[in-house]
């Protein structure tokens, strides 16, 4: 077997598969806020006094979780492009826009991110008992002092491992965006293996380089959990 | 094929669902469905069987057959399913000369079993995990009553600790089967025609973006179903317990 393929320089194919794995780390980082942010708000919208508000957050996390994920990437990419086309129609724009994938990997992979989360989200601050809540308007505590003084600090501990499991799937699922021509770590092995006709080596090392992330991450979650125990044991 | 009396912005917004389109491109949409719910179906069974393999070796406190599931289980929990697609199916045709002296050829020359190989690789590893969770929650004083009652082993497992197991780990395969139902979706990147083949084909053709959103519409029905029905079951098979909560709270 020759693996002179993976060395890096002007033969090897190193260096596309390093900058593949750099573009997967990015999308997933970059999904972080928008993903557990919005699971956030739409838990939250979940405690809203309005039916239709909650209705409406059900909706959304129902739709997100049970349609695939290469499926809600293309809604977006290709929905998000004809509506820019529409617009641009409409306003008799000469300039063509085109969408970037990468940003639309980061919506659709959000957007599934957040669908998820909610659920962890809502079930830690389900488990807030509501005399703190009363305890902190009595004290004269705004909406938002409640949020990121009383409620966050508490629920954030135990949300960590749920997060942390959305967290490790995430990390593969930003594979789906080599589809839409993103060159991701699997769109790298992708094209060095069509180039080379060594599918075996090219998407064996990608699967090598998704475990030692997935690895690496576990670890890195337990190391977080332990600190959050300790802290919360003195 | 729009109703008529609507008023003229309604019926621009509702333009996007295309209800011509579902005349001429529904049937085809419908074989797709029946694909990817074949695929589901047979994956979800094969990786069942294969979990309980795995599971049993990962239980068994032989320390090789521990770390050969334990390096499974990890491989494939953490590789992408259209990274492990692209590798048998274009690591198939590397290998064809091998696999053809093997007469395994004609089956990995079918995207469709290259496409179930890995799904049912990919779920046996996840609904091995569930299974060992579910197994380890019913407590061993059970199985050694079971075992001083003078039950075969056989009956321990049929009588005592599937029954409690199954109960804990319905929800998980519940989500299990969503997922692979979910996942399956990825099969349509290796030219097989599944439902999002199906739409990614009819998409190429018509150019009429309204496709996925009945595609997406299809997968909900499909999940929501399997939801509805996991929760059914459960609540079924938890009766007893809403009994004796009730009693005791008497």
């Amino acid at each position: 077997m020759d693996w002179s393929g993976l060395l890096f320089g002007p033969d090897g194919w190193g260096g596309l598969l390093l900058k593949g794995a750099g573009v997967t780390i990015l999308l997933a980082i970059s999904t972080l806020p928008l993903g557990f942010g919005g699971g956030l708000a739409l838990a939250l919208l979940k405690f809203a006094p309005y039916r239709t508000v909650r209705t409406g957050s059900e909706a959304c996390i129902t739709f997100f979780r049970g349609t695939p994920d290469l499926l809600v990437l293309f809604i977006v990419y290709f929905g998000l492009q004809a509506l820019v086309d529409r617009v641009e129609k409409a306003l008799a724009v000469d300039a063509h826009i085109e969408l970037n994938a990468f940003a639309a990997g980061v919506v659709a992979l959000s957007a599934v991110a957040a669908a998820y989360s909610s659920e962890v989200w809502f079930s830690a601050l389900a488990a807030v008992p509501s005399s703190q809540l009363d305890a902190a308007r009595a004290l004269g505590l705004n909406k938002r002092q409640i949020l990121f003084a009383v409620l966050l600090p508490q629920i954030c501990p135990i949300t960590l491992p749920g997060l942390g499991n959305i967290w490790n799937s995430l990390l593969k699922d930003t594979s789906i965006v080599s589809t839409i021509a993103v060159v991701d770590l699997l769109r790298a092995a992708s094209e060095a293996s069509r180039s080379t006709a060594r599918p075996i080596l090219f998407y064996g090392a990608a699967a090598a380089v998704y475990v030692v992330f997935g690895v690496a991450s576990a670890m890195v979650q337990r190391r977080i959990e332990v600190r959050f125990d300790k802290k919360a044991a003195t | 094929m729009m109703p008529g009396h609507l008023p003229d912005y309604l019926q621009e917004y509702l333009a996007i669902l295309d209800v011509a389109l579902l005349s001429s491109y529904g049937l085809r949409l419908l074989q797709g469905l029946c694909v990817t719910i074949e695929i589901a179906a047979i994956s979800c069974a094969l990786g069942f069987v294969l979990a309980y393999a795995i599971c049993a070796a990962r239980m068994s406190g032989n320390v090789v057959l521990t770390g050969i599931a334990l390096c499974y289980v990890t491989f494939f929990r953490a590789t992408p399913l259209l990274c492990l697609l692209y590798l048998f199916y274009y690591g198939a045709g590397e290998l064809r000369p091998l696999l053809t002296s093997l007469g395994l050829w004609g089956a990995f020359r079918e995207a469709l079993f290259c496409c179930v190989l890995a799904l049912t690789l990919n779920t046996a590893a996840y609904q091995a995990e569930i299974m060992r969770g579910a197994l380890g929650s019913v407590p061993g004083a059970q199985v050694e009553a079971a075992r001083a009652l003078g039950l075969s082993k056989f009956r321990i497992q049929r009588h005592v600790v599937w029954p409690q197991a199954l109960r804990v780990a319905l929800r998980p395969f519940g989500n299990e089967i969503i997922g692979v139902i979910k996942a399956s979706s990825l099969v349509a990147m290796v030219t097989v025609l599944d439902l999002m083949g199906q739409t990614r084909a009819i998409f190429a053709a018509t150019f009429d973006f309204s496709i996925y959103l009945y595609a997406a519409l299809l997968y909900l029905i499909m999940t929501e179903l399997v939801r509805r029905a996991t929760a059914a079951v459960e609540q079924a098979w938890s009766r007893h317990l809403a009994v004796a909560v009730e009693a005791a709270g008497n």
